[in-house]
């Protein structure tokens, strides 16, 4: 229980580092959604750029996490600051799963609707947003609660750089051979994770569907 | 052979005897509604279509009968450009489909398939209004217009604020027709609309179909590998076989035709009615 009184009496750094690491990772799921999604679906309808696409996407996800960072580190604008970086690394390694949800999401759309769609004559806009995007949601939040739980637990690594988050606790308490700061960082990210796979869950099932 | 004839006279013809008035069309609608002009469409290294000619005119049923791979899905896709012919043109009423624009142009045409392809996540009066939703109807005519067709296809209005999975087979597809109306479209394209249906329901939805065509006046192209669909529904019948058009006849034709292929088709047909005829005697 010294755990909970160390956070008690640290609960503004707590708060803080939380809030440090929600934002690295909002930040970072949020881009990846705005490539991957777009991605995926440029994919889905030109299945000629599947292949190179996936494939980088997955040479990505198999860098170890604390090597990109090193990679990255001496790119100019981005070394700057760390939490850039971080932002980044993040970024790219949510992009797997969605891009390949949203791949197989749009591609798992009955081709009869789509080609009823079509004949119907329905623009490829209008084909994309009220019938295949909604028909796929489910897939692509599915991806994207992988990713935000991989990026929950990544971004603890970001704070080896200096980019903050829960972290700071965990390599604090590395440092110091104390296991009531390691958990101080472990415990509330490993809520964060669970909260968020929990919410992108309830959101995919609100939007499932029939 | 005598008695099979008999057989595929009554069941077939008695029924399918509807004042189609074809003489009278030809007079009236000399202009084809639609024009095939020595068509041909091939993909990677396969010829699926060549030297396609073919005229629709006004308020017809055209069938187009053949097996799988004849090229009879092809043709029908490539009157509302799903696909776009290697060479040769097609002309919608009197318009070359590749100077059309092509969004008005499958507005202008009903489309049905087999699979129906439903929007899974629209209530039936979604799926039924969307055309006329993109077109900008106001919300009571596309209403008013989805309760007019439902009547039309034959299914309870209270069906309109259900979906697709709650459905039968048979109401899909009367949906899918419904829906293919909405917008009332001169011409519909049809493909093997009955085919994934049971017999009876089959049955149901032709019978359906000639009484709405006699409504409706449309011009139909009719996709089919049944020659009995194609007798009863065809005022002709296009006879189509390895990606070439083989002969078009009036139904009443089709059966003395001696033509190798369409006397094969009335021969396979009458088999299976002599054959079941045969075990009840025997």
């Amino acid at each position: 229980m010294n755990v909970f009184r160390f956070m008690l009496h640290n609960h503004d750094q707590v708060l803080e580092l939380t809030l440090e690491h929600l934002r690295l990772v909002g930040f970072s799921t949020l881009l990846a959604m705005l490539i991957g999604i777009p991605l995926g679906i440029g994919i889905a309808h030109r299945p000629r750029f599947n292949k190179p696409v996936l494939a980088t996407a997955n040479i990505i996800q198999t860098i170890p996490s604390l090597a990109l960072f090193g990679f990255l580190l001496p790119v100019p604008w981005l070394g700057a600051r760390a939490d850039r970086l971080a932002i980044l690394a993040l970024t790219l390694y949510a992009l797997l799963p969605i891009i390949r949800n949203t791949y197989t999401g749009i591609r798992g759309v009955d081709a009869a609707v789509v080609e009823a769609g079509r004949g119907m004559g329905l623009t490829e806009s209008q084909l994309l947003f009220q019938v295949e995007l909604p028909l796929a949601v489910s897939v692509i939040l599915s991806g994207v609660r992988v990713a935000v739980v991989i990026s929950v637990g990544l971004a603890t690594i970001a704070a080896a750089i200096g980019a903050g988050g829960l972290g700071e606790f965990i390599f604090r308490g590395l440092a110091m051979v104390d296991d009531r700061v390691i958990l101080a960082g472990a415990i509330p990210a490993a809520l964060l994770a669970l909260l968020a796979d929990f919410g992108v869950g309830w959101l995919e099932r609100r939007l499932q569907p029939r | 052979m005598q008695i099979y004839f008999q057989h595929a006279r009554l069941s077939v013809y008695s029924k399918q005897k509807i004042p189609v008035c074809w003489a009278d069309m030809q007079a009236v609608a000399t202009n084809p509604v639609i024009e095939f002009r020595d068509v041909s469409y091939r993909v990677a290294d396969t010829q699926v279509l060549s030297g396609f000619n073919l005229q629709v005119y006004g308020g017809e049923t055209l069938v187009l009968l053949g097996r799988s791979g004849s090229g009879k899905t092809t043709s029908l896709k490539l009157v509302n450009r799903l696909l776009t012919p290697t060479s040769g043109d097609i002309r919608v009423k009197g318009l070359s489909n590749k100077d059309a624009d092509l969004i008005r142009l499958r507005r202008g045409i009903g489309y049905v398939i087999q699979d129906v392809g439903l929007f899974p996540h629209f209530t039936i009066e979604r799926n039924i209004g969307l055309v006329p939703k993109i077109e900008g109807w106001p919300e009571e005519r596309i209403r008013a217009r989805v309760q007019e067709l439902l009547q039309t296809v034959g299914l309870a209005p209270g069906i309109a604020s259900r979906y697709p999975h709650q459905l039968s087979g048979g109401q899909r597809q009367r949906v899918g027709v419904a829906r293919a109306l909405a917008a009332d479209p001169e011409i519909l394209l049809m493909d093997e609309p009955f085919g994934a249906l049971d017999p009876l329901t089959r049955d149901e939805l032709q019978r359906e179909f000639l009484i709405l065509r006699q409504r409706l006046h449309k011009t139909v192209v009719f996709v089919t590998h049944d020659l009995r669909e194609a007798l009863r529904l065809g005022s002709r019948i296009a006879l189509m076989e390895a990606g070439r058009l083989v002969t078009v006849l009036a139904p009443e034709d089709f059966l003395r035709s001696t033509d190798p292929l369409a006397a094969a088709y009335v021969r396979a047909f009458g088999e299976g009615l002599e054959s079941a005829a045969n075990r009840g005697t025997s």
